[in-house]
Parts: structure tokens; C-alpha cells; sequence
């Protein structure tokens, strides 16, 4: 479909003047195309033997649509005809052309054809009435259906969310202060919330910050009030906004304790390996098969992580709590994992982490067994999506082959976000970390 | 009636016509394969008036043209790859890539642009003659202009002036019988637009602005009056466009069988046969000037091909003499 | 001391006695002496040649100032008013906006053109507009309202200078005014701001005809304790942000004089840089005290009610100050 005019993005082919076969010549006359501003014709600017019509009549085709293939009549060159125009139109329609763009691609003269497509923009449709109103009511976009034309979202899509969901969040109590006056409130320190406006309408002017009493600066908070701080926003938004699950299994540790304490015979005391790091490097080892629980959370959608960081939960004396992470966990050997591990935990009990390790950790590892604890049902580190916690390894009656015997037993709880995995999801992670903690020596 | 002019110069004035044809007929082509966009006004039809007109010019004489001026630019001798590049928007185009088809300029060549808003070439005709004639420069300003501009205000506002001050103006009113889709007498009240002028005092005369040598004689007559006077000349064209109006329109206002009986005057065709019979010319010169024809325009949609777009950190370009920001 | 009217003229003296390229075109500026007497006696100095009475066809001698200029010569075009011009807007913004640049820089015009402007004389609907916001929104020209016997003389001369057409709007209630004039002083760029009055409470910024009257209403705010800072614009393209947005961030607060009408005047545009660029400088809202919305009215009181006095622009920038 030519361009036939500044403005024209389609035509519809209204009658052909030609047939397969018909010899044509440069100008003549070969079809006629229904506009905004009429019939035109459609001049054909090559010689040659129409080999087909690829439009009907009475098709509405975007500007860039080849029309026909005009060949040399020998039925040999309609394959390398068809070629071009195939060429030709993925050539002169990348996605990204801008609209009133210069057209880039060239267009072999064997073909009627040219042109750019529509871009999609993305995103929903709504008019700026809609985008405002859905503001308004806190209601987001993205989910809304609309029943308007092509999808549109209308007024009353977003009424109808808005309604059947929770109660409109209340509109915050602005301030009147002009533009000027918060620059020099936030300078100074001024509390704005304690002056009062003598502008119009109550608004406070900058002469009203200038009169107002600075804030007495309050003590600096040390660093483990701020460390606790810290911890208090990351939880009340873990618990406020993750749907949390949990699922448990108790898991045989009786042939990890046997190679460690056969492995550890033959190393000196600084080398030793400690049961502690056998569950890491199995977590780490299990999460290979479940990407799910390896991931962030980051606005609306999980985002998978490609390796695997395991952040270790370290009580700190004084109250405070890190989980700095170790890197690609799974990977390297149990001594230097160990070594790795007992380095982490020294510097992060002396304040000497990286913030790197502070942010890095793709999922959480919590153990406080050797409080003596059964088990820990732990709050997810955001933006993590999974956390695994462990209770002490003791002696409890367990059957083997229908004997009842004494085994030492871990209890281990997986709490996960419920956004990102489900509780099948989470139940088979938990056994395949039991299966790898049963065969030690392949960690 | 024979020809009394030399076989170089009926060659010359082939050329030119078979040049312009074929540079607009690449055009057309390449603006459904939107290489070149807005609007586009073909002069196919018309040539003999941008021919005739530019071989009775001289090179020193200004020229201010319309939108519809390929044909004027390219006998003018702005490169036929320059004005392609313009019409692509490239940087290297005559006017840079700012104006497009409709805005073709030369400084070197005295070519004072094509101009869009219909009539509104004419004062600044009156004002390059008015400078000319200040400065006691013996130059001629012709000024080309379509019918419809003779409706408007500023067409008999620049005969009065540039009578009243005896300025050197040729107006030259390519008559095509239609302004964009009116015809002549839906557009004027007197479809003989050469009894306006001689009302300002302004001499008027009209010629058949579908034979080449007529239109080189009148013009050439005209002109060398203008320059021995000072005093301005009116000469209407009487012409005719084959294609639509600009690029392609669905020709509503005229039947097919109009279109088709006057290319029956097609000026090319009739210049060709004349001279042909003449026995002047021969089918192998004219198969030399197609073949020349065909490489220039060529090699001017390759330049145009090659150029570069300006980047768009230098938008701002040419707007003042110096950057105001 | 010297009138406005009579700097203009020893401006244009000046321009054709020194450079031969120059000639000033108009209608009646020669035997008439210049509708508002702005060019009596040129015309017997300086020869038809060079002063030119033209016909009442303001599209095409404005048109053929613009042929002249590319042509090589340095034309003054006088168009009466601001209201006959827009029978010429055609020639400057579509001919001598874009002729450098639609020709890729081959051409361009350096024309300039004067007219008066503004109301104040009764002369009703057709003869009092303010439309300098008109030429000043079209790059491609420069625009320039001389508030000042020195900025009429020093203007006009720096305008022909200038490579770019340049637009000049003499206020009609202006040429009379008496100022003193230094043809020997070096003048200030004509393309920058002026305060016109130092101040600390709050900037009043004005241009043309309206200086006057913010000078004036500066005093009496200065007696109601208000300290008034007067911006003089000078240029209204380009417009120099600088000097406003510098004047409100030592001020805090803008009141803005515009003899056009409010809706899309250049008050609108300078409140918008405010709002884009001085935004957390502004202690109040914009005040803008511009023409009601309304033909002017031929009656007195009427004519005198709708376009900005200095009553008016004392309330507005009290009420700026204050808040009430």
C-alpha cells in the first residue's frame, strides 16, 4: 500500500485494475485505493507480469502492505520475488521507527510497498479523567479490566473496583506553605507542622519559618538504635505486606553427624567443619531446583535471581541482628565454605561487613539451635521471597526399618512469600534439602 | 514552421524538459516508498514553462519561485542530487534539510526560494527589486506565481507597488487552470488574468506556456524590456499539470478525460516531434539525453542516499544569526 | 531633555546619514511627517529615494522590506499600529521568521520594524490592542518595547545592527514623554532586563507603556511601607530569564503588569518560567495584573477601567505581600 498522501496511514483496495498475468508498464494504472480523501490510483512505478494479488478488494491494509508481486513473468523469479517482499516489509517495519521518522530501510522496486507501524505504547488505556479518578480511589490500572471500546478502561471500571475493594485510603491533611517557606523550613529545621500560617487561607510564609523556633536537635541515635530501627522497618513490612506460608519437616541428621565427625578426625581443630555449615551449603544446594524461593520482590513481581546468595542470620551482643550473605553458596568446597563462613561471622560480630554482603543475600538462612529452641518460625527478609529457619538437633525417638530408635533430629521451617511459590512448591524444597543432608559427603 | 534556432539549443531545451520529467516522475516513486514526505507538488506538465523561462534568464537576474519549483531549481543548475537530498531531509540538501521540496534555495545561483503560502513570494519580489534598483543594479526579479495567487491581496498590492516605484519585476503567472481543485472560473472573476495587471499600469501579455521556444521568446522579450525600462511586465503562462495537485488527490474537481486531451499538448511530446521532423534532432540524441537523464537523477537519489542526517543537538540552527540561548 | 518621539527621529537621523544602505518605508512618514510625527523633516533631508510614503498595503511593503533586506539593504519599516500590522503577520512570520532557516542559512533579513502600540487615547476597539505577545511567541524574530527616551534612540540603532529581523513596539502614549537622552553613552544591551527601581519585598515586572506606571505605584507602596523592585523586560524575545527569576528569588514574590489580555500574554509566559525554574523561590502566588478580557472600550472611563493602572498594581502587590 503506497503512501498516497502527508497523512495517510491505510488505505482500503478498492478494485484492481489488473489481473494475474497482465503485462504492466511504469505508470500505468493498477489499482484503486479508497482514502479520507477519496479514490486514487495506484501507479506502478516497475515493468514486468503480475504474478499475484495479495489484497483483495475491499481490504483495509496498513501503508507498507505489498499489494501484489510483479515478476518477469517466467514463474522462476516469483520465488525470489516473494523473497524480497518478504524481505522488504520486515525491513521497512522495525517496531521502534517513530512515527513521523525518516524510514531508513530501502525498498526494492519490485514490490509496492513502504511504510512504518503503529507503535504500542503499552500500558492500559484509560483517558486522563480515568487516570485521575483510579488516583483518586487508590485503585491501580493494571488490574482493571475495562469494558470500553478496545479495552479501554472507563469511569465506572474503576468505581466498580473501587468499591468492592477495601475502604478509600483518607486523604492526608497537607500543609498550606508556600514553595519558598518549605525550602527554608527543611533548611533550618523547622517543624512546619507547628507553625502557624498567616498567609491566605492560613498558609505559612517564609516570615512565619523565620519566626518559628528551630527543632532542639535530639541526641544521635547510637548505632544500634539505629541498626534496631532498621530491623523494625524491615519487619513491620515484611509482616505487613508479604502473605506469608509455612511449611515444616523434621529431618534426620544421624548420617551428617557420622561423616562430620569422621571427616573431622583427620583435620586440625581450625579446619573442622561444623554441622552448621552442612545445612547452608544443602540449602544452597536445594534452591538450584527451586528458583522460586530464590528471588526479590521488586514492585509488583518477582524477579529470579540467577545465583544463589544465602544471608546467615547473626545475633550480634548488644541486640542487634545482621544477615550478611555468603556468596554463590553453592558453589567451592566445604572447608573453604566453612572458612568463608566462621571470616563472615567474626567481622560481622566486629561491624566490619561490606555493604555488599549487607544487601546481597538472595534468601535467608536462621538457625537458633544452639538456644535450644524446637523450631523458629521466621519473618522473610524483604525484598526476599523465602526464609529457612532451624531449631537444635536433638536426640528423638525416630523409626527405622519399624524399630523405634534415638536419631538426632533438626527441625526445619520454610516460611515463604505466597505472592511468588505456593506451599506444594515449598514442601517439595524442604525434602530435597532432607535427601541432601542425607547424603553429606556430596555437599 | 521551422525552427530558427540551433540544434545545440533545441537539444539544450530537450534536455531540460526530459530532465525534469524524469526527476519528477523518481520523485513520485520515491515518496510512495516514503523516502520523501509532506507535501510534494509535481511540475509534470509544466515544463516548458520552467525551461523556456530559466534559458531566457540570465544568471545574474533573481529568481523567486512557488512550491511547485523542481523544474525552476534544476534548469537553474541547483545539482539535481542537492535538491534530492533536500526533499530526503538530509544535510545535504540545497536548504539543508529544513526546507524539503517546497523550499528550495541557492544563494550562489540568485534562487530566492519556493514559497508555500500562495501570493506571498510577490512583495518579497517587489523588495529584492526595489534593493536592486536602489543599489542601481541592472537586474531583473522574476517572479513565478500560480492563478490562484492572482486572488489574492498581495498580488495586486505588489503591481501597484512595484509600478508605482517603477521596480524591475517580471511577473511571471503560471496559469495550470487551477488553484489546488478550483478551476479558474470558479477562482476568478476575469478568467483573463492578463487584463488585471495593465489596470496598475503594469504592460501584459500571455503566451502558450505549453511550447518551450514561445515561452523562451516571450520571457526573453519581457525581461530585457523590464531591464531597459525599470518599470515591471506581467506575462501569463497558460499550462496545464498532468498529476494531482500535490503528490496524489482523487482528482475530483477534474475529469480523466480533460487530463487525458490535454496531454495531447504534452510539452515535451510536441517539442520532441517537431523537432524530430525538423530533422534537427535524431532518436539516438534523444536516447542519449534519456540515458544522461537517467544517470544523473541516479546519482542524485545516491547522493541523497549517502547524505547525513544533522543531528538533532544542532535543532536549533539557523534560526538566528547566533544562538539566543 | 528630549521626547521619545523626537529620540526616534534623531535615531533614524542617525541610521541614514551613516550608512547609505539604509532607507525607511511607511505610510505617511514622509510628507505627513509620520503619523505620530516620529519622522518630520526626514523626508526633506534625506530624498524620496530614502524616505518612502508607501501605499496602504501593509502585507506587501512590509514583504518588500524583506526582499530589500535579503537583497542587501537595511530597511526601517514603519507599519502605523500594531492593528493594521496583522495585515502584515503573513510577511513576518512566515517570510521573515523562517527565511534563514527554511534556506539552510543562505538568507537572511536584516529588517526592522516599528509600530505603536497599546491603548490610553480612546480610540476604541480596532486601535488600542497590545499584541506584542503575538510576535514575541514566533522564534526566527527578535522583539523589542523601548519604555525609555534612551531605550526608544539606543533600541533602534542596536535593532538595525542586529542580523535578525527585529519587531519594535513604541507604546503611543510614550511619544510624548520627556527623558533625558545621551547619544554619546555606550548603551546597554538591548536584549537584557533593567531594574528600573531597586526593591526587596516584592519584583513588578513590566515592559512598554507599563513601566511608567509600576514606577509609579512603587512609590506609593514605598509610603504604605511595601518595597517595590521594577523589572523593565526591554526585550520580549528573547525574553531574559535571568534578570526575572534572579529579581523573585531576592524578592519572593511577582506581580506582573501586561498590557495585553491575561489569557496567553507573555505575563502567562513569565509566570510559567516562575513556576518552572523559581518554583521553591515563591512565597506567594503570582499576581498578574493584565487587560479584563473585553475590546477596549472607546468611553473613558470604561477604556481607563480595563487596561492595568497603577491603582490596580498597588493592590496586587499588597495583596502579595500581605497575604489578605
Amino acid at each position: 500500500m503506497p503512501s498516497l498522501g502527508a497523512d495517510m496511514t491505510a488505505g482500503t483496495l478498492a478494485k484492481w485494475c489488473v489481473a494475474v498475468g497482465d503485462t504492466v508498464s511504469q505508470g500505468d494504472i493498477i489499482a484503486e485505493v479508497e482514502t479520507d480523501k477519496g479514490l486514487i490510483e495506484v501507479e506502478v512505478f516497475d515493468a514486468g507480469v503480475v504474478e499475484k494479488l495479495l489484497v483483495p478488494e475491499g481490504e483495509k491494509v496498513p501503508v507498507g502492505t505489498a499489494l501484489a508481486e510483479i515478476g518477469t513473468g517466467t514463474g522462476s523469479a516469483t520465488a525470489a520475488v516473494t523473497a524480497a517482499v518478504t524481505a522488504a516489509v520486515t525491513a521497512t517495519v522495525p517496531a521502534t521507527v517513530p512515527a513521523a521518522g525518516p524510514v531508513p530501510a530501502s525498498v526494492p522496486g519490485s514490490i509496492i510497498s513502504a511504510g512504518a507501524s503503529e507503535v504500542d505504547l503499552g500500558g492500559p488505556m484509560a483517558s486522563p479523567a480515568v487516570r485521575r479518578r483510579a488516583h483518586e480511589l487508590d485503585v491501580a490500572l493494571d488490574g482493571v479490566r475495562g469494558s470500553g471500546d478496545h479495552g479501554r478502561i472507563t469511569l465506572d471500571d474503576v468505581r466498580g473496583v473501587a468499591e468492592t475493594s477495601a475502604a478509600p485510603v483518607a486523604l492526608s491533611d497537607r500543609v498550606r506553605i508556600s514553595p519558598y517557606a518549605r525550602r527554608i523550613a527543611i533548611g533550618r529545621g523547622v517543624d512546619i507542622a507547628e507553625v502557624r500560617g498567616t498567609g491566605p487561607g492560613g498558609a505559612i510564609q517564609a516570615s512565619d519559618v523565620l519566626g518559628a523556633k528551630v527543632q532542639a536537635p535530639s541526641r544521635p541515635a547510637t548505632p544500634a538504635e539505629r541498626m534496631q530501627r532498621a530491623i523494625a522497618v524491615a519487619m513491620t513490612r515484611a509482616n505487613d505486606e508479604i502473605p506469608h506460608y509455612y511449611v515444616e519437616q523434621s529431618v534426620d541428621m544421624g548420617n551428617a553427624l557420622a561423616w562430620l565427625r569422621e571427616t573431622n578426625a583427620s583435620l586440625s581443630v581450625s579446619e573442622r567443619l561444623v554441622s552448621g555449615v552442612l545445612v547452608l551449603r544443602a540449602v544452597a544446594r536445594a534452591l538450584r531446583k527451586h528458583k522460586k524461593l530464590n528471588a526479590t520482590w521488586q514492585g509488583a513481581e518477582a524477579v529470579p535471581c540467577e545465583e544463589i546468595h544465602v544471608g546467615l542470620a547473626v545475633s550480634l551482643r548488644g541486640g542487634g541482628l545482621v544477615a550478611p550473605a555468603l556468596r554463590n553458596t553453592d558453589e567451592g568446597s566445604l572447608s573453604e565454605l566453612m572458612a568463608r563462613m566462621t571470616d563472615l561471622v567474626a567481622r560481622a560480630r566486629a561491624g566490619t561487613l561490606r555493604s555488599s554482603e549487607m544487601t546481597s543475600a538472595t534468601i535467608t538462612l536462621t538457625s537458633l539451635g544452639e538456644r535450644g529452641v524446637e523450631s523458629v518460625t521466621p519473618i522473610i527478609f524483604p525484598p526476599q521471597v523465602a526464609i529457612v529457619g532451624c531449631g537444635a538437633t536433638a536426640e528423638r525417638p525416630w523409626v527405622v526399618d519399624g524399630q523405634v530408635v534415638a536419631r538426632p533430629v533438626m527441625r526445619v521451617t520454610l516460611g515463604a512469600d505466597h505472592r511468588v511459590s505456593n506451599g506444594h512448591q515449598g514442601a517439595r524444597f524442604l525434602s530435597a534439602l532432607d535427601r541432601l543432608l542425607q547424603e553429606p559427603e556430596k555437599l | 514552421m521551422t525552427l530558427d534556432i540551433s540544434r545545440d539549443h533545441a537539444l539544450e531545451l530537450l534536455r531540460d524538459m526530459i530532465r525534469i520529467r524524469r526527476f519528477e516522475e523518481k520523485s513520485a516513486e520515491l515518496y510512495s516508498k516514503q523516502k520523501i514526505r509532506g507535501f510534494l507538488h509535481l511540475y509534470i506538465g509544466e515544463e516548458a514553462v520552467g525551461v523556456g523561462a530559466m534559458h531566457a534568464l540570465r544568471e545574474d537576474d533573481n529568481i523567486v519561485a512557488t512550491y511547485r519549483e523542481h523544474g525552476q531549481a534544476l534548469v537553474r543548475g541547483i545539482p539535481a542530487g542537492e535538491i534530492m537530498a533536500e526533499m530526503y531531509g538530509k544535510a545535504n540538501g540545497c536548504s539543508g534539510g529544513r526546507g524539503g521540496s517546497m523550499h528550495l534555495f541557492s544563494a550562489k545561483r540568485r534562487f530566492y526560494g519556493g514559497h508555500a503560502i500562495v501570493g506571498g513570494g510577490l512583495p518579497i519580489a517587489v523588495g529584492l527589486a526595489l534593493a536592486d534598483k536602489m543599489k542601481g543594479e541592472p537586474r531583473v526579479t522574476a517572479c513565478f506565481f500560480g492563478d490562484g495567487a492572482t486572488d489574492e491581496g498581495e498580488f495586486h498590492e505588489s503591481l501597484n507597488l512595484a509600478a508605482l516605484w517603477k521596480l524591475p519585476v517580471l511577473f511571471l503567472c503560471e496559469n495550470n487552470e487551477y488553484a489546488m481543485g478550483t478551476a479558474l472560473h470558479r477562482h476568478v472573476s476575469d478568467r483573463d488574468i492578463a487584463n488585471n495587471p495593465p489596470a496598475y499600469g503594469v504592460p501584459a501579455d500571455s503566451v502558450n506556456g505549453m511550447d518551450v521556444i514561445a515561452v523562451e521568446r516571450a520571457v526573453h522579450n519581457e525581461a530585457e524590456l523590464v531591464r531597459e525600462t525599470s518599470k515591471p511586465r506581467f506575462l501569463e503562462l497558460k499550462t496545464y499539470r498532468f498529476r494531482a495537485h500535490s503528490m496524489y488527490d482523487a482528482e475530483l474537481y477534474r475529469s480523466k478525460e480533460e487530463v487525458e486531451e490535454r496531454k495531447k499538448q504534452d510539452p515535451i511530446d510536441v517539442f520532441q516531434a517537431r523537432v524530430l521532423n525538423d530533422g534537427m534532432v535524431t532518436q539516438t540524441d534523444i536516447d542519449a539525453i534519456e540515458a544522461d537523464a537517467a544517470k544523473e537523477i541516479a546519482a542524485a537519489v545516491d547522493f541523497a542516499e549517502q547524505g547525513e542526517w544533522e543531528p538533532v543537538e544542532d535543532i536549533t540552527r539557523h534560526t538566528y544569526a547566533r544562538d539566543l540561548s | 531633555m528630549t521626547t521619545y518621539r523626537d529620540a526616534i527621529r534623531t535615531a533614524l537621523q542617525t541610521l541614514l546619514r551613516e550608512d547609505p544602505r539604509v532607507f525607511f518605508m511607511g505610510e505617511d512618514v514622509g510628507r505627513y511627517g509620520g503619523p505620530y510625527a516620529v519622522s518630520k523633516g526626514l523626508l526633506e533631508e534625506f530624498g524620496e529615494d530614502r524616505v518612502r510614503d508607501t501605499p496602504l498595503c501593509e502585507s506587501t511593503f512590509v514583504g518588500a522590506g524583506i526582499g530589500a533586506a535579503i537583497g542587501g539593504m537595511r530597511p526601517i519599516v514603519e507599519v502605523m499600529t500594531v492593528n493594521f500590522s496583522l495585515l502584515a503577520l503573513d510577511q513576518v512570520v512566515n517570510n521573515a521568521a523562517v527565511m534563514r532557516h527554511m534556506s539552510g542559512g543562505q538568507f537572511e533579513v536584516p529588517l526592522v520594524v516599528r509600530m505603536a502600540t497599546g491603548g490610553g487615547k480612546q480610540i476604541a476597539a480596532q486601535h488600542s490592542h497590545s499584541l506584542e505577545n503575538w510576535y514575541a511567541h514566533v522564534p526566527g524574530i527578535k522583539v523589542l518595547a523601548p519604555a525609555t527616551v534612551q531605550d526608544a534612540h539606543d533600541m533602534l540603532i542596536a535593532a538595525l545592527e542586529d542580523p535578525d529581523p527585529v519587531v519594535i513596539f513604541e507604546h503611543q502614549m510614550l511619544y510624548g514623554v520627556d527623558g533625558p537622552l545621551d547619544t554619546d553613552a555606550t548603551p546597554p544591551s538591548p536584549w537584557k532586563a533593567a531594574i528600573r527601581r531597586p526593591g526587596t519585598d516584592v519584583t513588578v515586572i513590566a515592559y512598554g507603556g507599563s513601566v511608567p506606571k509600576a514606577l509609579t505605584a512603587a512609590e506609593e507602596l514605598e509610603k504604605e511601607g511595601v518595597s517595590a523592585e521594577v523589572i523593565d523586560l526591554r526585550s520580549l524575545r528573547p525574553l531574559d530569564r535571568d534578570a526575572i527569576i534572579g529579581s523573585v528569588s531576592r524578592t519572593h514574590r511577582a506581580v506582573l503588569i501586561d498590557e495585553a489580555w491575561k489569557t496567553g500574554s507573555l505575563a502567562s509566559e513569565i509566570s510559567a518560567i516562575l513556576a518552572e525554574d523559581a518554583f521553591y523561590e515563591l512565597d506567594a502566588p503570582i499576581a498578574r495584573v493584565c487587560t479584563l478580557e473585553v475590546p477596549i472600550p472607546y468611553a473613558k472611563h470604561l477604556e481607563e477601567a480595563a487596561i492595568p493602572q497603577v491603582d490596580r498594581i498597588v493592590e496586587a502587590a499588597k495583596r502579595t505581600v500581605s497575604g489578605g
